[in-house]
C-alpha cells in the first residue's frame, strides 16, 4: 500500500460573501486547488466534499455543476466542526485502498454572524440561561475553567493566545483580519463567556478550501518537488467520560487521536516544525499544547508565556492567525489548516514562514465529538 | 404532572427533573447494574461498558461541588445575562450543568469545589406556547440552608420564589 500526496491544496481568502452560494464557494476553491496540482476535472475520479450547514443538499454533486459534471463518485460529509478534515480523510483513505489515483476534497461554508449553540432545547420552554449555557464561547469556557481549576491558568494566559494568532494573522493574506491586537485590548473587549472575550472566540466567516490527493504512483509520475506526504490521518470519537454528558470532553478525543497519528506516522511530537490546531476559542488552544503532546500537563500557561508557541519560538502554534483571526468557517476549516502546513512544508509561506518546516500538524475537533489530525511532510 | 380532577400544575423543565405528588422534587439519573456509570436521565445501554439493558433508574443526590463554570454575559434575547453557567459533580455520581444562584457573577466570588445544593422553583417565569409554566432546577450554595426543602411553590403565586 503505497502513500498518499497532496500534489495542490488552496484556500479562498476567508471573509463575507452573502452574495456567493455555499458551491460557488467550494467551486471556486476546488479550481484553485486544481490549478495548484496542474489538473483539470477530467483527472479527478472523486469528490469528497464537507460542508455542515446544508448537509442535506448534495453541495458536492452542486460544486461539479460548476466546474464539470464528469460523473465521478461525490460523497457529501458533515462532522461538526471536523467535517472538512472528514472529508479530506475519506479522500485519503479511498487512495489509500487504491479505489482511485486522484481525487479532490473540498470544504467550505457560509456563516451568518452571532452566537452558536444553546438553542436545541426541544420541546417545553428555552433553557439557555436556564440549565447554564450550550453556547460555544460558554462551553469552551467551561472547558478552560476545567484547565484553570486543574493548572492555575489565567484569563491573562488566556487571553495571550488571542494576542499571539491575531499577530499571526497580520502576516497571513487569506486571513479574515490583518489586525494586531495588544493584551489590553483582547482582555478589554466584550467579555462574552468568562474568560473568553468578544476577541477571544473565533471569527464566523464564509470560507473554503480544497486539496487534491494522489496516489504515490501518481505523484512520482507528476514530480514530487511541491508534493506533501500524507503521514498520518486519523478519526476519533469521544471515549466514555463521566461529565461527557454535559461536559464535551475535548482532551481525551484529541489524546486518543494525537496517540494514533504519533504512531501512524512515526513520530512524535517533538519531531513536528508547525502545529494547526483548533483555537475556536482561546481557552482551548491551551488545553491542546498538552493533549497534543506539545508539552508535559499543566506546562501549557508556560508554554504562551514563554512565547514557545509564536513564530520563531520552539513550536509555533497556528501561524495561520488560527480561527480566532483567519476564521472559521466549519466546513472549510479542517481543510484550510491542511492548506497551511503544506504552505509552510513547501517553503511559500512568505512572511510568516516557519523555518525549514519539514513536519507538519493539524487537529480540528467537532463538538458531540470527532476530533481529526493530519501529519503532513515535505516530500522534496 | 397533572392529577386527574385537578388544574394541570407546573411541568419539570426537563423529563429527568422528578416532581412526585407527594415527595420532593429530585432530578433522576440511571446507573448500569454492569459497571456502576451514572447517567443522567435515562437511557438503555451503557456506553461506558457496553452492557445491555441493566440500567436501573436512581435519584441524584441534591448535594454536589462546582467542577467548572463560566459566567455568561452574551446570550440570545430575552436571556438575562450575567449569570454563572455551573458544572456541578453530585454526590455519589452524576454532573450536571445548571445556573449557579445566589453567587454574584465575578470569577473572585466563585471557588471550585464549593458545596453546592440542587434547589427546584420556577423556570424563570417562561412559559410555553400554551401559556404551561415549569419548575427548574437551581445550584445555591450548600452553606445557604435558609431556602432549603419544602414543596414546590406555586410559580402562577409567586414566581420569584427560591423554595425548593
Amino acid at each position: 500500500m503505497g502513500d498518499v500526496y497532496v500534489i495542490g491544496v488552496d484556500m479562498i481568502k476567508f471573509g463575507r460573501f452573502p452574495e456567493k452560494t455555499v458551491p460557488q464557494l467550494g467551486a471556486t476553491a476546488a479550481l484553485m486547488a486544481m490549478d495548484d496540482a496542474g489538473l483539470t476535472i477530467h483527472d479527478l475520479q472523486g469528490l469528497y466534499c464537507g460542508n455542515l450547514f446544508q448537509a442535506s443538499g448534495m453541495v458536492g454533486q452542486k460544486i461539479l455543476r460548476e466546474i464539470g459534471q464528469t460523473g465521478i463518485a461525490v460523497v457529501n460529509c458533515a462532522n461538526a466542526c471536523a467535517t472538512g478534515a472528514t472529508a479530506f480523510r475519506e479522500a485519503w483513505m479511498s487512495i489509500k485502498a487504491e479505489v482511485f489515483d486522484v481525487v479532490l476534497a473540498v470544504g467550505v461554508e457560509q456563516m451568518g454572524k452571532g452566537l452558536l449553540g444553546g438553542r436545541s432545547g426541544g420541546s417545553g420552554v428555552l433553557k439557555e440561561g436556564l440549565l447554564g449555557s450550550g453556547t460555544m464561547p460558554a462551553v469552551f469556557a467551561e472547558a478552560g475553567m476545567e484547565h484553570a481549576r486543574n493548572h492555575g491558568t489565567t484569563f491573562e494566559q488566556f487571553a495571550k493566545v488571542s494576542v499571539k494568532n491575531h499577530h499571526h494573522s497580520t502576516m497571513n493574506p487569506k486571513a479574515m483580519y490583518q489586525i494586531e491586537t495588544p493584551l489590553e485590548t483582547v482582555m478589554n473587549a466584550e467579555m462574552i463567556s468568562y474568560p473568553n472575550t468578544k476577541l477571544m472566540c473565533s471569527v464566523n466567516v464564509d470560507g473554503a478550501a480544497a486539496a487534491v490527493l494522489v496516489s504515490e504512483r501518481k505523484a512520482r509520475e507528476m514530480g514530487l518537488s511541491r508534493a506533501v506526504k500524507v503521514r498520518a490521518s486519523v478519526l476519533t470519537s469521544d471515549p466514555f467520560s463521566v461529565r461527557d454528558l454535559v461536559m464535551p470532553d475535548v482532551n481525551a478525543v484529541t489524546r486518543c487521536a494525537a496517540d494514533q497519528a504519533y504512531h501512524m506516522a512515526g513520530v512524535g511530537p517533538d519531531d513536528i516544525d508547525l502545529v494547526e490546531l483548533h483555537d475556536c476559542f482561546a481557552t482551548a488552544e491551551i488545553l491542546h499544547y498538552e493533549n497534543l503532546g506539545l508539552c508535559k500537563d499543566g506546562e501549557a500557561g508556560r508554554m504562551i508565556d514563554d512565547g514557545e508557541v509564536a513564530l520563531g519560538g520552539r513550536i509555533p502554534v497556528n501561524v495561520s492567525g488560527g480561527l480566532l483571526s483567519k476564521g472559521h468557517p466549519l466546513g472549510a476549516t479542517g481543510i484550510a489548516n491542511i492548506y497551511e502546513v503544506c504552505t509552510h512544508l513547501r517553503g511559500e509561506a512568505d512572511q510568516r514562514q516557519v523555518p525549514d518546516a519539514r513536519l507538519g500538524l493539524t487537529h480540528v475537533i467537532g463538538l458531540g465529538s470527532a476530533c481529526g489530525i493530519h501529519i503532513l511532510e515535505r516530500a522534496a | 404532572m397533572s392529577q386527574q380532577g385537578e388544574v394541570a400544575g407546573p411541568l419539570p423543565v426537563v423529563s429527568w427533573l422528578k416532581l412526585p405528588a407527594d415527595g420532593e422534587p429530585y432530578l433522576e439519573g440511571h446507573t448500569c447494574g454492569g459497571c456502576g456509570a451514572v447517567y443522567l436521565g435515562s437511557r438503555e445501554n451503557c456506553s461506558r461498558c457496553g452492557a445491555r439493558g441493566k440500567m436501573a433508574a436512581t435519584r441524584l443526590s441534591s448535594k454536589g461541588k462546582l467542577y467548572s463554570y463560566s459566567i455568561v454575559y452574551r446570550s440570545y434575547p430575552g436571556v438575562e445575562v450575567p449569570y454563572i453557567s455551573a458544572i456541578v459533580d453530585l454526590e455519589g455520581g452524576g454532573t450536571v450543568k445548571g445556573n449557579l444562584i445566589h453567587v454574584e457573577p465575578d470569577p473572585d466570588k466563585v471557588a471550585f469545589d464549593m458545596p453546592v445544593e440542587v434547589v427546584f422553583q420556577d423556570a424563570l417565569g417562561r412559559v410555553d406556547e400554551e401559556g404551561n409554566h415549569y419548575i427548574s432546577y437551581f445550584f445555591q450554595p450548600a452553606e445557604d440552608h435558609s431556602t432549603r426543602s419544602g414543596r414546590v411553590a406555586n410559580p402562577a403565586c409567586d414566581p420569584g420564589t427560591t423554595t425548593a
